[in-house]
This record gives structure tokens, sequence and C-alpha cells, in this order.
């Protein structure tokens, strides 16, 4: 109290917790912790994009400091390059086309089992999540198998209707947990007013269902952006890789001349992390929901 | 037509419908929504799982017919494979390893981050940020930051006046190396699930006891940590999982060298199941794998989420 009545009226509505607290929340030794850790995650983001700018010889005598001249050559070389947009247009392409799919069909499904009755739907509802628990790599075999015989192979439609075959188990969960809370009255209402299930489906739920086609959404296209292990064995001809084989071929032909690798890394991690800061909210309620139900 | 059916089928809905699981409204919806997920699971997730399960008993080169029954010789083979103890190993060292340095690492940082102060949510944002880089693209900025001729580890030695080795071609770092890259890559994932627990306490329960005077370790220690128990039983249970399928990160890094010393499980059934085309092979592995999947799930059900419970 002594304190409050010192300090002037206006700080003390902003200190006042503080001092009743004794200490501040995060205890120097914690913020040391946590440059440290920072420091930790930089240095390697740091040293790839500053990377691509020097000669192999400044990378072994300044790879910390800013490089002598900015040289930009490897960057444009990338850029005008054949390999870099091709690449990055086609995991767009498969990226884009997984989630659009995933959504309709998670959607569909999940909206079945929560508002139609019907013979089997806890048995089918438990079968469909059963893909929890097999990660794509266990299947990835036989699945090479399998879009091999259906002629799938080296087809972006192939790693398409794969990952949104993969993808389903948890984009239901989602959408199945999502709907249960929504006001079940919706439904009754639009159902006494003579309205269709899919009429329902498509002008009820989807349109008050943003905020989880928005998780659902940015959680598969991340998954299909990073995929590696399905298109690698699914595609074999350059035109079709995606930016993770490109990355990979072009690390493959230059060896170790790190900065041109460096350069192409930056290129390819820039639009994904613009798109992590635009999108890390629907990330994140994706992780702790899924985490927290699942 | 639909003026027809409403009228017997309206009372329907207002009373509990009980008895009449489907009703002729139901059916058609039903038969839309549905057979694509159903028809995609099934021949994509659930037969390719089935036929694994075939395949793994069977000598077979994915051409012509599967006919060569060769019993549980693939697993014999597997089990006695040098490099499949080896992948093992690994996969165990990294689980371990995730348990005593990462998840400590991210509760650590995750009470920090959890409370409200000036620049708490850039660093969340940072320390995150490498879980949602592509494995090959952390793969790849490892593999410069190890390597020996032009990484940063020989300034690191170049600064202490010795010779460090090539990590990634040494049998007895590559793991370590490998370990700290995951470190680097996750412990963002799992701080992000502790900060959600910790933030999900009610505020009224740590400011009555910081109010009785109990100091801000024994609040974390006897209030935080127990009430979010169940963050951690998930994350733990997500970087099992998760080590066992590590995969996309090895490739970039080691490819699984020196000399097969760093594998996981699921490089080995890269290099020696697919690429050789070894199809008998490689599906016991995925069996195995499988198995060890299913039943931590299962043991994770049954123990701790049990626990958890009660």
């Amino acid at each position: 109290m002594a304190d409050i009545a010192l300090s002037t009226p206006q700080a003390t509505t902003t200190t006042s917790p503080r001092k009743r607290r004794q200490r501040p929340a995060i205890s120097a030794v914690q913020w040391l912790s946590l440059a440290l850790v920072a420091i930790f995650i930089i240095v390697p983001f740091y040293t790839t994009l500053l990377g691509g700018f020097k000669s192999i010889g400044e990378l072994r005598t300044n790879p910390f400091g800013l490089p002598q001249t900015w040289d930009a050559s490897n960057f444009l070389g990338i850029l005008f390059g054949p390999t870099l947009f091709r690449s990055l247009g086609n995991s767009l392409f498969v990226s884009l086309a997984t989630v659009v799919l995933s959504i309709l069909l998670a959607s569909m499904t999940a909206f079945a089992f929560a508002h139609i009755r019907f013979f089997g739907s806890k048995f089918l509802m438990s079968f469909l999540l059963l893909g929890l628990l097999f990660p794509s790599a266990t299947a990835i075999l036989p699945l090479f198998i399998k879009m091999r015989d259906l002629g799938l192979l080296d087809k972006h439609l192939g790693i398409i209707v794969v990952q949104v075959a993969f993808s389903l188990s948890f984009s239901i969960l989602l959408f199945h947990n999502f709907f249960k809370q929504l006001p079940k009255e919706l439904v009754d209402a639009a159902r006494m007013d003579n309205c269709g299930y899919l009429r329902i489906y498509w002008y009820v739920t989807l349109p008050l269902s943003l905020p989880i086609i928005a998780t659902v959404g940015v959680f598969n296209f991340v998954g299909s952006w990073n995929s590696f292990l399905l298109p690698l064995i699914a595609l074999n001809t350059d035109a079709n890789y995606t930016w993770p084989l490109g990355i990979m071929q072009f690390q493959g032909e230059h060896g170790s001349d790190w900065p041109k690798i460096l350069a192409y890394l930056t290129l390819t991690i820039l639009p994904a992390i613009g798109f992590f800061l635009v999108a890390q909210r629907y990330i994140i309620s994706g992780l702790t929901g899924g985490a927290v139900k699942g | 037509m639909t003026m027809a059916t409403t009228a017997p089928s309206a009372p329907s809905v207002l009373m509990p419908r009980r008895k009449r699981y489907m009703d002729r409204k139901s059916l058609i919806p039903l038969l839309l929504l549905l057979p694509p997920s159903l028809i995609l699971f099934v021949t994509f997730v659930a037969l390719p799982m089935v036929d694994a399960a075939t395949y793994s008993f069977f000598q077979w080169t994915g051409y012509g017919p599967v006919t060569n029954f060769v019993g549980f010789d693939n697993y014999v083979d597997v089990l006695t494979h040098r490099n499949f103890a080896t992948s093992v190993r690994n996969s165990l060292i990294v689980v371990a390893a995730s348990l005593l340095i990462q998840l400590p690492l991210a509760l650590w940082v995750s009470i920090a981050l959890a409370e409200k102060a000036r620049g708490v949510v850039w660093i969340r944002t940072l320390f995150f940020l490498p879980y949602m880089l592509a494995e090959i693209a952390a793969g790849l900025i490892w593999k410069f930051v190890y390597d020996g001729n032009y990484g940063l580890v020989p300034q690191i030695g170049d600064a202490l006046h010795t010779k460090l080795p090539f990590l990634l071609a040494d049998k007895l770092w590559v793991i370590p190396a490998i370990m700290l890259v995951i470190v680097w890559k996750y412990f963002g994932f799992h701080m992000m699930i502790y900060i959600a627990g910790l933030q999900s306490i009610p505020t009224e329960v740590v400011e009555a006891a910081r109010l009785d005077g109990v100091k801000k370790w024994q609040i974390v220690r006897y209030i935080k940590i127990p009430m979010i128990w169940s963050s951690i039983v998930i994350s733990v249970f997500f970087s099992i999982t998760g080590a066992l399928q590590l995969f996309d990160m090895i490739i970039p890094l080691t490819n699984g060298g020196p000399s097969n010393s760093s594998h996981t499980i699921v490089s080995f059934l890269y290099a020696f199941g697919i690429l050789r085309m070894k199809i008998g092979f490689g599906a016991a592995v995925s069996v195995l794998l499988c198995i060890a999947c299913v039943t931590v799930a299962i043991v994770y059900r049954r123990v701790l989420f049990k626990s958890e419970a009660e």
C-alpha cells in the first residue's frame, strides 16, 4: 500500500499488480536461457540466408559476418533457371488440390457422422479414425505397388489422392468435434423447414465452419507442401518434381557448392516463412485442438 | 413428392428417434456423403496395410504373381539384419534423447513464455518456426552447419584451436549431431502444447497460491506441472511416434551413412526394402513398425491416459 501511495495516480493502475507480486513474471535467469535458445534457433537461419550471397572462400573465412560484397548472382541464376519455379508450382498445385479435396471429403463425412443417425455410424467412424494410428511411412511399400497398379505413379493426381486419404482421419476428427459443438437447433430448425441434409450441409453447416476449415486447410497445406517420402517414391520425371525433390536434386548436382545450395534453400524457405507468419494461429489451434481431443 | 414424404416423417424429427435408424430422407445423403472418403481411405490406407501383412509372407520383387510363400523367413531376415538392429537402436536413442533433453527444454521455455510479458509472442513464433520448416530444408541447413570444410562446426573448432571431426561422417558423432537437429526442429512443437496447457490453468489458482506466499518454482512444481500433466502425456506420445517415423531429415543429413550407422527404421525400410525392390522384406519391416506404433498407442491409452483421468 505504501508503494501505491508513493507512486503517481496514473502509474498505479499499471504497476500495482506487479508490485504485489514483488518480482517480474519472467526472471533474469529465464530471460538468459530464452536468449541462448533464441541464438541456437537463429544462427542456422542467419548463416543460411547470408551464405547465398557469399563466395565459397568467404564462407570459410567469414561465416558469421555480413558478406563483403552482396553478390546476388547465385539467386538470379536460380530465379531465372528452369527448376525453382517449376517445382514450387508443382508443389503449390499438389498442396492446393490436396487441401480442397480433403476439406470437402472430410467435412462431408464428419457431417454425416455428426448429424445423421444411421446403423453402424460409430463403427465406421472408429474405422476411419484408425488412420490416426498408422503413419503413411508404414504403408509406403504396398502403397507404391497400389499406385503402380492403378497407374498413378509419376502423376500429381496420385500424390494428391494418397495425401487426401492419409489426411482424412485427422481432418474428420477436427470437423466432427467442431460440428458437434454447433447449436443442434440450427440443424433441427432447418430440417423442420423441409431442408434436406445436403442443403443443410452446404448452406447451414459449412458457412458456420470457416474457422475449422481454415485450420484443417492450413494444416493439410503445410503437410502436403513439406512432404517428401511419397513424392520421392512416386515421382520420377524431373518436370513433375515437387520442391523437396527439386532441392535434393539441385544439391546432388552441385555437391558442396554451398553458396548455390544456400541460395536455393533461402528461396524455398522464404515463402514458407511468410505463409507461416500469416497462418500460424490456425496451425496452433489445429495442434492443440487435435492434441486435446486425440 | 417431397410434400408427400414430409408429413409422416415430421413427427420423427420432433420425437426422439429411437427405433428407426435410417429413414428414407437420410439414405440418399449418406450415399453421397460417405463413399468418397470411404473409398479413398480403404484403397490407400486400409488395404495397403493389409497388403503389407500379406506381402510380408512372400518373396516378391514387385513384378508378376505373388506366389513364393516363405512363411516367416522375411521376418527372420529383418530381425537378424545387422543394420536393422542399428536402426532400432538409433530410433530408441532418439526417443530417449527427446524425453530427456527436448521435453524438459520445451517445458522450461514454455513456463516463461506462457506468461504475459513484452516480446513473448515474438519469441514463441521464433521458437515455433523450425517446426514449420520442411524436414528436407532443416536437414540441408544443418548439413551445411555440420559441413567439415565450409560449415560452422570447423569455425567453432578454429575458435577452440582444435580440429573437430566431420560430425556427420563420424560413426560416434553422427547420432548426437542428428539429435541436436531434432531438438532444434521439434522442441517448439512441444513448447506450444505446453503453453496451451499452461494458459488454460485458471489464473485464480496461481494467484491464490501466490498470495499464500508460495514461491514461484513451488507453484511450477506443485501446481502448474500437475495441472498440465495431460499436455505432457500427449507430447511424450508425439515424440515417441515421431521418433519411430523419422525419415525425411535423415536423407539430406546423412542418407543413413556413414556405413549405414545412422539409419532409422523408416530409412532402413527405404534403403533396404524399397530401393532394392525387396517387397517381402520391406513389408515385414512395415508390419513390425506398424505393430510398434499401435502397441505404443494402445499401451498409452490404457496406462497413461487412464491414470491421468483418475
